[in-house]
């Protein structure tokens, strides 16, 4: 077959419907959310009649791969590593259940936060839940192990984690394709009480899970994804996990690596395997795109063995992900150096869109919120978050999916005042409408402001789940409908804005203000995609 | 035979559908490829750049090493500059058009950033605008400069075409011309250099 030219998160989606997906579900985030649009774009996955849908938020999606796992389809998850904490619950709660058509979780991780708050490694999830976890060094190996994670899932009943990173996730390169397998019938779970996790099924089912896991062991030393590779020079060994084997070879380009390695491409770790390189070698380095959680556990408490050199020694850096020069230099290489970067070159970071609708809402904010000072607007995760800076400065808070509600909220019932939120609405939608339901219930003044551009923006125009049922929402959990306000956010509409702001700051409830207007990207990606149809 | 390319600019300037035209041209050579790029909030009028890597063996890395990139091809010149700790300080070309994109307050001095490329011993530094205007596609900036990289990229520019053409297939003849166009005229001005 030809070689494709596929991103990570394409080979990952090419593969997951080459090899029998009934459904994929997610909650777009960067560097996953090309996953599911590639599913979504893809011709063989609409006539194979592939779901493909956003879901409200990550929960809601795994929940829904799990069910479809459940009716014994095959069945993917994908989020950013942050998403795993969103699903946690149903993510840990699965492990437990176990699977009955092939599971596959996908988080993309997303070391030196190129677009994240946070570069927690998605590997410490899977070793908590007790779940394999499949770890892709490059993309072929990402299509093949998306087939093999199915088998894998079907063959113990276990959702399978995979986890890629950045580089991983939006590096592109040829993959060659496998057969295309046909879906899964409907099955039911054959075991009656697998998915009743009644404390007295689920002691069952967590013995079960415990046995499973010399399953997972044996096929983590066995199936061919991690491998010895043999060494003459003792005086170190190497363990190289997933894309860091690629740094670890490129500093071998055209001769061989002196050193015993031991490529570790699936987990748990293969302690038969791992155990050969320790006895074998002086010392071992650990080379880990992500946080150092093997070479804590191979180091131990108290470091009291041999010498193991990675992120905690100083060896490699503690934080960020790594790249080849990082990995040389752990290895002692004279590493080559290119010239240095000018003093005169500026940052360019990223900021809102000319013509964006949140420049407007933020600059009547803004006017609005001048006699009450600094520090009293909550926001979230979007677009909009880049309204923290310069020259806008309006918002103080950003830390994870939905919490401007909540922590106006919790302010709020301080003498804080006023407490605004800002919120967009696909974050709403999301993890929003909780929090207001809370705010509703003990009746706090918040000023919730849902910017509704039609869209989730951030990550590149995709549906939104809130589109034209926020004000019913709000509604429904109970705000008045007088203090749900919907605004038009435009320079023309400046000092109206500000008024409809202000009246709502002074009410001593909860109001809801939706400046409405769509996102300047999709508006032109409409206008195109018109024009060409 | 190997070489590693940094394509860089500011969101919207097509240095990502330049590395899409290579890469396309490498597979139809059989060659093999890598090409990681950074998408997400660099979308938003922030930096964004290219790793490719092609080579007629197996690539281990993603990313290019620090001192191994062979050209670095910019479609704006202070962002050529951000990358210099990746080019190699023999071997490297820096390729960039020289009209600066400003959406920042505090952008340096023009003619500083242009010394400063010009430090580097092998370089071209064009009004890569001013030839696609002259060609009549004064967006297709990021073509010039791609024509102009042409001839250090051990693609031939028939390839290159080939792979302009399948690139804007979608798009109808007048883009695939207007860009082709832009390649060429491009890849004259290496040729007189």
């Amino acid at each position: 077959m030809d070689r494709l030219l596929l991103l990570g998160d394409e080979a990952i989606a090419q593969a997951a419907i080459d090899a029998g997906l009934s459904g994929v579900f997610a909650y777009p985030g960067t560097p996953s959310t090309e996953i599911t649009e590639y599913i979504q774009d893809s011709k063989q996955a609409k006539e194979a009649g592939i779901r493909s849908n956003w879901a409200a938020n990550e929960k809601t999606a795994m929940e829904a791969a799990l069910g479809m796992s459940y009716a014994g389809k095959r069945a993917m998850f994908c989020c950013k590593h942050v998403g795993i904490n969103v699903a946690a619950d149903p993510f840990m709660n699965s492990a437990i259940t176990g699977a009955n058509g092939g599971l596959i979780y996908v988080a993309a991780d997303d070391p030196s936060m190129h677009s994240s708050q946070d570069e927690q490694d998605s590997r410490f999830y899977g070793d908590f839940a007790g779940i394999p976890v499949l770890e892709p060094s490059n993309q072929q190996e990402a299509y093949d192990m998306v087939h093999y994670g199915f088998e894998l899932s079907e063959k113990y009943h276990t959702p399978v984690m995979m986890r890629i990173t950045t580089r991983m996730a939006h590096s592109r390169a040829g993959v060659v394709r496998k057969d295309v397998r046909t879906q899964n019938k409907l099955s039911l779970p054959e075991k009656k009480n697998q998915f009743i996790l009644l404390p007295v099924n689920a002691k069952v089912q967590y013995r079960d899970l415990i046995a499973k896991q010399e399953g997972f062991a044996a096929s983590s030393e066995n199936d061919g994804f991690n491998k010895y590779i043999e060494g003459t020079d003792k005086s170190m060994g190497i363990v190289a996990c997933g894309i860091a084997y690629n740094y670890l070879m490129e500093n071998y380009r055209g001769t061989k690596c002196p050193y015993p390695v031991l490529k570790i491409s699936q987990y748990p770790m293969p302690t038969k395997l791992l155990n050969r390189l320790y006895e074998e070698c002086d010392t071992v380095l650990v080379l880990e795109e992500g946080q150092p959680l093997y070479e804590r556990l191979l180091q131990g408490l108290l470091n009291k063995g041999k010498q193991i050199k990675g992120r905690l020694d100083g060896s490699l850096p503690r934080v960020g992900e790594l790249n080849p020069n990082a990995v040389g230099r752990a290895l002692g290489l004279n590493v080559k150096e290119g010239f240095a970067i000018p003093d005169l070159v500026a940052p360019r970071p990223p900021k809102l869109c000319d013509g964006c609708p949140h420049i407007d809402s933020y600059k009547a904010l803004n006017e609005a919120m001048k006699e009450y000072g600094e520090y009293k607007v909550f926001a979230d995760i979007g677009c909009y978050t880049l309204g923290a800076l310069p020259p806008l400065k309006a918002i103080y808070t950003t830390v994870d999916m939905g919490a401007s509600i909540t922590m106006a909220k919790g302010a709020a019932e301080t003498d804080l005042r006023p407490a605004v939120a800002v919120i967009g609405d696909s974050t709403f939608t999301h993890s929003g409408m909780t929090g207001l339901l809370d705010c509703c219930v003990d009746n706090v003044p918040v000023t919730v402001m849902i910017l509704d551009n039609g869209i989730t923006g951030m990550t590149g125009s995709q549906k939104s789940s809130a589109t034209g049922r926020i004000e019913s929402i709000c509604q429904g959990i109970g705000v008045e409908p007088e203090h749900i306000r919907v605004i038009n956010p435009l320079s023309s509409h400046f000092e109206e804005n500000v008024k409809v702001i202000k009246e709502e700051l002074e009410y001593q409830g909860v109001s809801v203000i939706i400046p409405r207007r769509e996102c300047i990207v999709w508006a032109n990606k409409k206008r195109k995609m018109a024009k060409k149809a | 035979m190997k070489i590693d390319i940094i394509l860089c600019g500011v969101g919207g300037m097509g240095a990502l559908s330049s590395a899409a035209i290579i890469s396309k041209a490498a597979l139809s050579k059989g060659m093999y490829m890598k090409q990681a790029e950074t998408h997400g909030m660099s979308q938003r009028g922030g930096d964004v750049q290219s790793h490719l890597r092609l080579s007629d063996e197996p690539i281990s890395s993603d990313l290019i090493p620090e001192g191994e990139c062979d050209i670095i091809l910019s479609v704006e010149p202070m962002e050529a500059l951000r990358y210099l700790p990746f080019l190699n300080r023999e071997t490297g070309w820096i390729i960039t058009n020289q009209n600066p994109f400003v959406n920042i307050p505090n952008y340096p001095d023009l003619d500083k950033v242009l010394a400063e490329v010009k430090k580097v011993k092998n370089h071209i530094l064009f009004d890569a605008d001013a030839i696609a205007k002259e060609v009549n596609n004064p967006k297709g900036t990021n073509m010039v400069v791609l024509g102009a990289a042409s001839k250090y990229l051990k693609i031939d520019l028939e390839s290159l075409e080939e792979a302009v053409r399948s690139n804007f297939a979608r798009k109808g003849e007048a883009v695939i011309e207007a860009n082709i166009a832009a390649l060429r005229a491009g890849r004259a001005v290496a040729d007189k250099m």
